[in-house]
């Protein structure tokens, strides 16, 4: 008899239906409207690499020790130096960064001694062609330049 | 009726996957069918073969660690916490005490964040198509956590050999008790939806039953064993990274039917809060990096390491020959020998069965094809 009631009254069905609209408030709402609405990532995120410079003389903060090198595990970072005759250190001539194929480990960064190499919070990172994803000095220095397509 | 009628003339084969949704990524499973009835399987994999073993030659130790992520996408930190423990038995050292707690708090966490992943495709594959929203909901938090932790959600990276590398940030904690405290209601509230339902009942009772002895002869491991009626857990069989100073009871079925291998997930999810809860209370305080050289040269020799996963034992089989690179590594994954018993579970079930059982194998083909 029971059994008859239930399924006359649709009981599971209004039963499952009020779980459904209970969760219609709009402060349950997660979806975000990405590029209207810019996405908070985390302050550790892990994105787009960056080549810190020291901001009081501009000079490259990066001692061309070639660690990030070394412990990359796709090989991808490729470091340009060359001895300075007056000071007598290395100075960074070129550095490469193969982004097509980072995955984003973090362990360059960990093995970066003073700092200088950084993934940042940019994701966004599209590039119309391949070549695009690898990026030189001057683009790790200056960071991406993504267009806005909204204020 | 006489046997030979032109109906039984021949079986059908039929080709399920390797796109099909509900195999969960690329499993080509061949059923060779009577009418609706399923006479025999086979399974065709490594679609999504990527060669993991094989990196793990070529990389060093710290090196291979980003991969391993890469196989149990689903459960990446599970999966860095076992090759981080297998390296670390190999080099003699333990990871420090506020390094273990933290990594069962995020371990547990993404054992969650694995069952609801599991439990929203699940019910999607059987027709229920709210649950999973309602799951994407938690698993964000979930991953939210994650992120903040360690700066990427999925492929986390999140422990390093030794200890971790980063400290918890500000904030930890109280985001960890917040999700834990909002999360328990939020299981009765999939409960609500599903163990009762009606078509969640008939679809799943009495489907794809495997028994405790079968499960042992096919090696089956983790929830579909509980599910049998078996209580093995590694976190109590040998306890690792200190999960023997917490109190969790292991969740066991009785008839080792899909809807038992469905209560004993959800149970799993609540003693995961339970951990959390007790890990997070009693977060020692100290270092979080143990002193391991940055070239790692381990001695000769070989371990296997094996942790409760998600899905199940998750082994890690390293040999080294001394040098920086491993000789060899093994893994051994939970979702490739779970995935050897489908055949025994859909012979003489229906069509419709074979989704069900797929999905409550709870497979991860990125881990099975590795």
């Amino acid at each position: 008899m029971g059994k008859f009631l239930r399924s006359i009254f649709l009981v599971d069905l209004l039963q499952g239906l009020w779980v459904t609209f209970r969760n219609q408030n709009p402060k349950y709402i997660y979806t975000e409207q990405y590029p209207a609405e810019r996405p908070q990532v985390a302050e550790r995120y892990r994105g787009a690499p960056r080549l810190n410079i020291n901001p009081e003389n501009g000079e490259t903060l990066c001692i061309a020790c070639n660690l990030c090198a070394l412990a990359c595990p796709e090989n991808l970072i490729v470091v340009g130096s060359e001895r300075n005759e007056t000071t007598r250190r290395k100075e960074l001539t070129t550095f490469t960064y193969d982004l097509s194929r980072c995955m984003f480990c973090g362990l360059c960064e960990d093995a970066c001694p003073v700092d200088a190499l950084e993934l940042t919070q940019d994701f966004e990172l599209a590039s119309y062609t391949r070549e695009g994803a690898i990026w030189d000095r001057q683009m790790l220095e200056e960071g991406p330049r993504p267009t806005q397509y909204a204020s | 009726m006489p046997e030979s009628t032109f109906l039984d003339s021949s079986e059908l084969v039929l080709n399920m996957g390797p796109q099909h949704p509900s195999t969960h990524g690329v499993l080509r499973v061949i059923l060779k069918l009577d009418g609706e009835k399923v006479m025999g399987t086979e399974c065709v994999i490594g679609y999504l073969h990527r060669g993991v073993e094989k990196i793990g030659e070529n990389r060093t130790y710290q090196q291979f660690a980003p991969y391993v992520d890469r196989m149990d996408y689903v459960a990446a930190v599970s999966n860095g916490l076992g090759y981080c423990l297998a390296v670390e038995k190999l080099i003699s050292a333990e990871a420090p005490p506020r390094a273990q707690a933290v990594r069962v708090i995020l371990t547990e966490l993404n054992r969650i964040a694995s069952h609801l992943l599991w439990l929203g495709t699940h019910a999607l594959d059987i027709g229920a198509i709210t649950p999973v929203f309602y799951c994407f909901r938690e698993r964000e938090e979930v991953l939210k956590i994650f992120e903040n932790y360690c700066g990427a959600r999925l492929t986390t990276h999140a422990f390093r050999i030794g200890g971790l590398q980063y400290e918890t940030y500000d904030g930890f904690e109280e985001q960890v008790k917040a999700f834990s405290n909002l999360f328990l209601p939020k299981v009765d509230e999939y409960e609500e939806l599903l163990t009762n339902n009606r078509i969640w009942v008939s679809r799943l009772k009495g489907v794809g039953i495997l028994s405790v002895e079968e499960c042992k002869e096919y090696g089956v491991t983790g929830p579909v064993l509980r599910a049998a009626g078996l209580a093995w857990d590694l976190r109590r069989a040998q306890p690792y990274s200190g999960y023997d100073q917490y109190e969790f009871d292991i969740p066991t079925g009785t008839s080792g039917d899909t809807y038992d291998r469905y209560l004993v997930r959800i149970e799993e999810m609540r003693q995961s809060v339970r951990i959390i809860r007790q890990a997070v209370d009693r977060l020692p305080s100290g270092p979080v990096m143990g002193k391991v050289p940055k070239a790692l040269k381990p001695p000769v020799g070989e371990v296997y390491v094996s942790i409760e996963a998600p899905k199940g034992e998750l082994g890690y089989f390293l040999v080294s020959d001394g040098s920086l690179q491993p000789y060899r590594v093994r893994v051994r994954p939970p979702s490739l020998v779970n995935l050897q018993a489908l055949d025994r579970m859909v012979r003489g079930g229906l069509v419709a069965d074979v989704v069900a059982i797929i999905g409550t194998l709870d497979i991860v083909l990125g881990e099975v094809d590795r």
